[in-house]
């Protein structure tokens, strides 16, 4: 057999104009300019406007006085002699304390619509239906609007305020509620509640290993909640209760005593955990869905009751698929929070991009400063999240 | 040994003929049934059903009271929806939202003019419907009537005035220009040196009306709708509408086309970015891209607002209505970026790998094989994400733009239709048309899945 005769082609020098890697550099190069053109543009533009309208730059404001009152606030703040520095913290917190709270009450309020959608019980899996599709195709701002103007501020004014069962009363300024009154010795009560906690979670690793080695079972839930409540108890009345309530008392004006929480905070914190909570809702659905009915029915082939089959089998599984998904309502709640600006609830965004830019009018560095805020809290949640993911993902072959 | 069948079994009780079937007993099929399983299997999940059940009766029957029964329909003023001019309680104010309907759909647009704002109206609902429905013909003439004509012609409808109408000039002009150098190609293809080699030579065999079907069609289509805007230009005049009397559900529609149009294509070619060997341009998307995902819109607004007039000239200085635009469409091209990437990182690597073998380049491979399997993948989580973008337009109240919910805020201060019911009343409102909206566009979604979702089906 003869050897067909091959016709090699030797790849001749390709023209520069199509070399792949040289116009990727070209491209790069070009994106690179275009990009530090329109930022230098954009500064230079920057410098001589704010020049041409005398409006100060770089970050010295920060320990200007702010000459302005805050209502809610959780560290020291006055309109007379704290700083824009103090009003930044001011917010910070405030945006932290709804943020910290609302993704508690999103998450108990999540689970619960998500679990009743999944429900054998057809009222309850539609109505919880309902209040997923209802929630969920409105703009939360109408929401906020909606628990704000038509629900809180329509409440009667202090005078004629409406009385709760425990001394809570509700009108057009809020709820006041009884003041907690620490008396002196009160730290040893928070102290055995640390010290319940440790011991509640060493036993419970300890009651695990046993378990491990063993098999024996011990009543951990039980223990455990006697540690954390039950010490704490002790101590608390051994010490003599060291704790009264100031209750807040009808005047005939005014309530006198207890402690306000602003419609603001409240309208806010209803608001964004409702909404939050019909996302959480669907996700803790697909969740569970996502966990193959042939696991529940081998658990129970394997003699596991219908408890343990869901704590031990079901459950697991499911937080490997909701987990992800849940931190990222998470985060949409801190972004959301920002909302209150329409409110007029005194969190990052609007003491800092709304009462300070109006009155330093330093766009830029307020802008800067806010966004940098959401934005390490967004990337410092997602680089953690990913350590989660790495970890919990399934080991494959 | 005989084989034990029915007919020889030994037993004499044993019954030879097969019974009836019997239909299944009442307390495993049926209505009965079905409400024991469903709603009184126990005592934990009687009490739970009786409890909702009061709890569904109270709240419906409250509702329908409310916005029904003791609900006013007609009126002139607020004193039709007072309880003690009336004499009985007083639900919803509803001669309120049919007196202000007109305000919010249009805003402060001026009365005379609001024929322009319904020409728009209609042409987009002609394109949503064009894009949207499935077996709508010409999808690529569909998507260029509402990714380009729309904007275009809605721009200058809506505008009008001097620079509207030199933009419509100039549009027309570039147009005829187009048209005689495609009716010059139709006759003489080989002078369309512009398209490729192969493309020139298959349309030798046309005849000359076939040849450049594509192109001459898009051609058409803008002569068509540009002389259309300019006739109504010429014979009722197109005075301008300054953007600060722009209001309501237009105002909405608008910031949500805007987004979706510009946020399309800004983020397929971010979601390249991403996915691009090149690291200085993946670096790039990926800055863009994160830094957009982790902060909230108002901090996009309120930068839209106050930074972009300081990053340009003066005299530049962006019309308050488009500065909002132009950070809502860079806020969601992010969020877009992210759900093509999705579709694309879907796509298997034999299809990439079978366009390069194909020879085809990378803009080629992108466009003919790739874009068109990673965008049929993503339509759902496009509606999804477009879903948000049409709840986030509300935001653009908090920058001071007049859009529907704006509107309703502002009537609500209105001192002709202040009533005790009057908030409600325009929050429902509001409500109904926001849920509306955003559920018909879940049902498409869940309905192009299901539809996408055949194939897989074993």
């Amino acid at each position: 057999m003869s050897s067909i005769p091959t016709e090699t082609v030797s790849p001749g020098k390709a023209s520069l104009f199509y070399d792949p890697k040289i116009r990727g550099y070209v491209y790069q190069i070009v994106l690179l300019a275009v990009v530090g053109f329109l930022i230098w543009s954009a500064a230079s533009n920057a410098i001589e406007n704010l020049r041409a309208q005398k409006i100060a730059s770089g970050f010295g404001f920060w320990n200007n006085a702010a000459g302005f009152d805050v209502n809610q606030k959780l560290i020291p703040f006055s309109a007379s002699g704290s700083t824009y520095g103090q009003a930044f913290f001011v917010g910070l917190l405030n945006t932290l304390l709804v943020a910290a709270i609302g993704i508690v009450l999103a998450t108990i309020i999540g689970f619960t619509v998500g679990v009743a959608r999944l429900s054998g019980n057809w009222i309850i899996a539609k109505l919880a239906m309902i209040y997923v599709e209802l929630i969920r195709n409105i703009p939360l701002l109408l929401q906020l609007f909606f628990w704000y103007n038509a629900v809180l501020k329509p409440l009667p004014d202090a005078r004629n305020s409406i009385h709760l069962p425990g001394s809570i009363y509700l009108n057009n300024r809020g709820i006041i509620l009884p003041s907690p009154q620490f008396a002196p010795g009160f730290e040893a009560v928070v102290i055995a509640l640390l010290v319940g906690i440790a011991a509640a979670v060493a036993f419970v690793i300890w009651a695990r290993g046993q378990q491990a080695k063993t098999g024996k079972q011990y009543p951990n839930g039980w223990i455990a909640l006697a540690l954390v409540v039950g010490l704490p108890l002790i101590v608390f009345v051994a010490t003599g209760r060291p704790l009264s309530f100031d209750y807040p008392q009808q005047g005939r004006f005014n309530l006198t005593g207890g402690v306000q929480i602003f419609p603001e905070f409240v309208a806010l914190l209803v608001g964004l955990s409702t909404y939050t909570a019909a996302f959480i809702a669907e996700v803790v659905r697909a969740g569970i869905l996502a966990v193959s009915r042939g696991q529940t029915e081998a658990a129970h082939a394997l003699g596991l009751r219908s408890g343990p089959t869901l704590k031990l089998v079901v459950i697991p599984q499911a937080m490997r698929v909701i987990i992800p998904p849940l931190t990222s309502q998470y985060l949409n709640l801190v972004k959301n929070s920002s909302l209150a600006v329409a409110i007029g609830y005194p969190d990052l965004t609007q003491v800092f991009m709304g009462t300070v830019l109006n009155q330093t009018g330093q766009a830029v560095e307020m802008v800067s400063i806010t966004m940098a805020v959401y934005l390490t809290i967004s990337l410092v949640t997602s680089f953690a999240m990913n350590i989660y993911n790495k970890r919990m993902a399934l080991v494959e072959r | 040994m005989t084989d034990a069948t029915l007919e020889n079994a030994p037993n004499r009780f044993v019954r030879r003929e097969t019974l009836q079937q019997q239909p299944a007993p009442l307390s495993v099929a049926g209505p009965i049934a079905w409400i024991r399983t469903n709603l009184f299997s126990g005592p934990v999940g009687t009490i739970l059903t009786l409890l909702s059940l009061y709890i569904v009766v109270v709240a419906v029957e409250d509702l329908v009271r409310f916005y029904i029964i003791d609900a006013v329909w007609t009126g002139a003023s607020r004193e039709a929806c007072l309880a003690d001019k009336v004499g009985r309680p007083v639900g919803a104010c509803w001669p309120y939202v049919t007196d202000r309907f007109q305000y919010f759909v249009y805003g402060s647009y001026p009365v005379a003019e609001r024929w322009r704002v319904n020409i728009v109206f209609v042409m987009f609902a002609l394109g949503v419907a064009w894009l949207l429905w499935n077996k709508a013909p010409q999808k690529k003439l569909g998507a260029f009537f509402f990714f380009v004509m729309l904007p275009l012609s809605g721009f200058i409808l809506l505008l009008g005035g001097a620079t509207a109408e030199s933009l419509l000039r100039v549009l027309l002009l570039i147009s005829a220009a187009l048209a005689v150098v495609y009716a010059v190609a139709s006759f003489v293809p080989s002078v369309a040196v512009w398209t490729s080699a192969p493309r020139r030579v298959a349309e030798q065999d046309l005849s000359p009306w076939r040849r450049f079907a594509g192109p001459k069609i898009l051609i058409l289509m803008a002569l068509v709708i540009f002389g259309l805007v300019g006739v109504l230009n010429e014979q009722i005049g197109l005075p301008r509408v300054d953007t600060g009397l722009w209001g309501g559900m237009m105002v909405t529609f608008l910031i949500s086309a805007v987004g979706i149009v510009f946020s399309l294509p800004f983020g397929v070619v971010l979601a390249l970015g991403r996915r691009s060997r090149l690291p200085i341009i993946q670096l790039l998307s990926v800055i863009f891209i994160e830094f957009v995902r982790g902060v909230p819109l108002i901090t996009v607004l309120f930068m839209a607002n106050t930074m972009l007039p300081l990053f340009v000239p003066q005299e530049y200085s962006p019309d308050r209505l488009l500065r909002p635009l132009i950070g809502v469409a860079l806020f969601a091209s992010a969020y877009m970026a992210e759900v093509i990437r999705g579709g694309l990182q879907a796509i298997p690597k034999g299809q990439f790998e079978g366009a390069m073998s194909l020879g085809l380049g990378y803009w080629q491979m992108m466009r003919l094989i790739i874009l068109p399997q990673a965008m049929r993948i993503v339509i759902p989580g496009i509606v999804n994400t477009f879903i948000g973008l049409f709840k986030d337009t509300t935001l653009v109240t908090i920058v001071g733009i007049f859009d529907f919910l704006n509107t309703i805020q502002a009537t609500l201060v209105d001192p002709t239709w202040a009533t005790p019911t009057t908030r409600t009343t325009g929050y429902a409102f509001a409500a109904l048309f926001y849920f509306l909206c955003c559920w018909g566009m879940s049902r498409y979604s869940i309905a192009v899945e299901k539809r996408l979702a055949a194939g897989q089906k074993r």
